[in-house]
């Protein structure tokens, strides 16, 4: 990916993400993450190389909540749905599972300025699961949150992910986020931004907290905080 | 496998104890303060202007010069009180309103209308706003007259004025706000393939009410003053204020002449605050910063 300015974001990047699979993609600041997601969803165009996704139904979730701060929690959830024109009925449905499957029920019509970071997030999550994609990303959606509610934020996502089946493929910088939520890190060098290593995380799902203080988990965290060094040198 | 309402059950269970500590919703510390801490502050100050102005009446000025400034009480008394004078400013005032009102009327609509427009084109926007500032930036009071002779002194003219006057800040502020939108809310729509309809429906007019808003309130004031300038300077038709305004001034009747302007300023009050009052009710149950009162 290069940009009109002649920054190289990224090159030779390669992987793919199956059903049932979590993937995850750590690297420093600036490597060019993000941009890599923009272009496997569709909203940056690619300058070379080839994206295969199906993109008709993605789930997207952001680094901000991007919540519409005029419409209530319901309406928010609804929103995707408004878009693809479901019918009015289903929407209310679907907005209710969704918001009762992140947690935040009782809050329906609290307007987005009347909650909290975690709390915008869920409901951020909430939306995008209306639609039921088969595909989630997620662009280092916990980034701005405190530190305990990131952890709480991280087993909910499992649990969704989980539940509703769906395919991940998360960007974060956060190395003991990646290893907790994925099947699969990939170690990502900085800018341009080359996928350097991958590891396969061998702990199966359902993975409780406790997980973040087993010797094996600090292990594997050390191998890809090794590796990204490395790609950083 | 785990059901929706297990799963729902203990998910926030084990959150929401987790998101109380940053749980603390930035409202309802205004409310507070109370009638006393809202009406008392201009309440003091307007004793205290009243106060400065009965010092002038009565002790700077002597009792030949005193009708420069007669005191408060006085404006009561003959600029208020005073039967016929006060219906002939009422009608004045009705006429000036008319004339604000429709003058806003059109510039709300025409305004609007290019404001979307230029917001769906770069080349429009580039092309209009240039002229929009040079009509900012016009000496109004110098061309009127020129309205004058070009339209007319009627109704039309006047109301002409006042949407020349009440034009820009309305162009200006809706523009600002159908682009405020952030891009992530941009982001969403893309990505679910939303047409340039749906985003302006969706997303820029109402991220842009507030910016609306507060043109409108800038315009709405200004419509008024419009619609008094232009009947000031025609000085002939149908007597709204300014040509009452001008009567009294060139007759040095201060008394009238102050009360004529107080009733003005309370016209321009009067449309502040009501569209203050209409921004509140649509923009402020979910607007972070709600402008002024």
């Amino acid at each position: 990916m290069q940009f009109p300015d002649g920054t190289r974001a990224i090159s030779d990047v390669s992987f793919d993400v199956s059903k049932g699979e979590f993937v995850t993609v750590v690297g420093p600041s600036g490597c060019g993450k993000s941009t890599l997601l923009k272009i496997a969803s569709g909203l940056l165009n690619q300058t070379s190389g080839t994206v295969e996704v199906n993109r008709d139904n993605i789930g997207y979730v952001f680094q901000d909540a991007t919540l519409f701060p005029w419409r209530t929690v319901r309406r928010n959830v609804e929103l995707l749905m408004e878009l693809h024109n479901v019918p009015k009925a289903e929407r209310s449905v679907e907005a209710q599972r969704a918001i009762e499957l992140v947690g935040l029920k009782g809050f329906e019509h609290h307007y987005p300025k009347s909650l909290s970071g975690g709390m915008k997030m869920r409901a951020s999550l909430a939306r995008t699961l209306t639609l039921k994609p088969p595909l989630f990303m997620f662009d280092e959606p916990f980034g701005a949150v405190d530190e305990i509610t990131r952890e709480y934020l991280n087993e909910e996502t499992l649990k969704l992910f989980q539940h509703e089946q769906f395919a991940g493929l998360f960007i974060t910088h956060s190395i003991s986020e990646a290893v907790f939520l994925s099947t699969r890190v990939l170690v990502m060098s900085a800018r341009p931004g080359r996928i350097v290593e991958s590891f396969d995380v061998p702990f199966s799902y359902p993975r409780e907290p406790e997980l973040r203080f087993d010797p094996a988990f600090a292990e594997l965290a050390g191998q890809i905080s090794h590796s990204l060094r490395g790609a950083h040198a | 496998m785990n059901s929706a309402t297990d799963l729902a059950t203990a998910s926030s269970v084990g959150s929401d104890a987790a998101i109380l500590p940053d749980d603390a919703p930035p409202v309802g510390l205004r409310k507070r303060e109370g009638l006393t801490g809202i009406v008392l502050p201009p309440v003091l100050l307007g004793a205290m202007i009243l106060g400065a102005w009965y010092f002038v009446s009565y002790v700077i000025l002597d009792k030949d010069r005193r009708f420069l400034m007669e005191p408060p009480h006085k404006v009561w008394q003959n600029g208020f009180r005073d039967g016929p004078a006060f219906r002939e400013m009422l009608n004045g005032m009705w006429s000036s309103g008319k004339v604000a009102f429709w003058g806003l009327g059109i510039a709300i609509l025409f305004g609007f209308a290019l404001a979307v427009s230029m917001s769906q084109s770069k080349f429009i926007e580039r092309a209009v706003f240039p002229y929009s500032v040079v009509l900012q930036s016009m000496p109004i009071l110098a061309i009127v007259p020129l309205i004058g002779f070009w339209f007319g002194y009627g109704f039309n003219s006047r109301v002409f004025v006042a949407v020349l006057i009440a034009l820009f800040p309305i162009v200006v502020n809706t523009l600002f706000g159908l682009t405020s939108a952030d891009q992530g809310m941009h982001d969403v729509l893309t990505l679910h393939g939303a047409g340039r309809l749906t985003r302006l429906r969706k997303v820029q007019f109402p991220a842009a009410l507030p910016a609306i808003f507060a043109g409108l309130r800038i315009s709405a004031g200004l419509a008024v003053i419009g619609a008094i300038v232009g009947d000031f300077f025609f000085g002939q038709g149908e007597v709204g204020i300014g040509q009452l305004l001008k009567r009294y001034a060139a007759r040095l009747e201060g008394e009238h002449l102050l009360a004529a302007v107080f009733l003005s300023c309370g016209m321009g009050v009067a449309v502040f605050m009501a569209f203050g009052w209409l921004n509140n009710r649509m923009v402020g149950k979910w607007a972070t910063v709600s402008r002024g009162k």
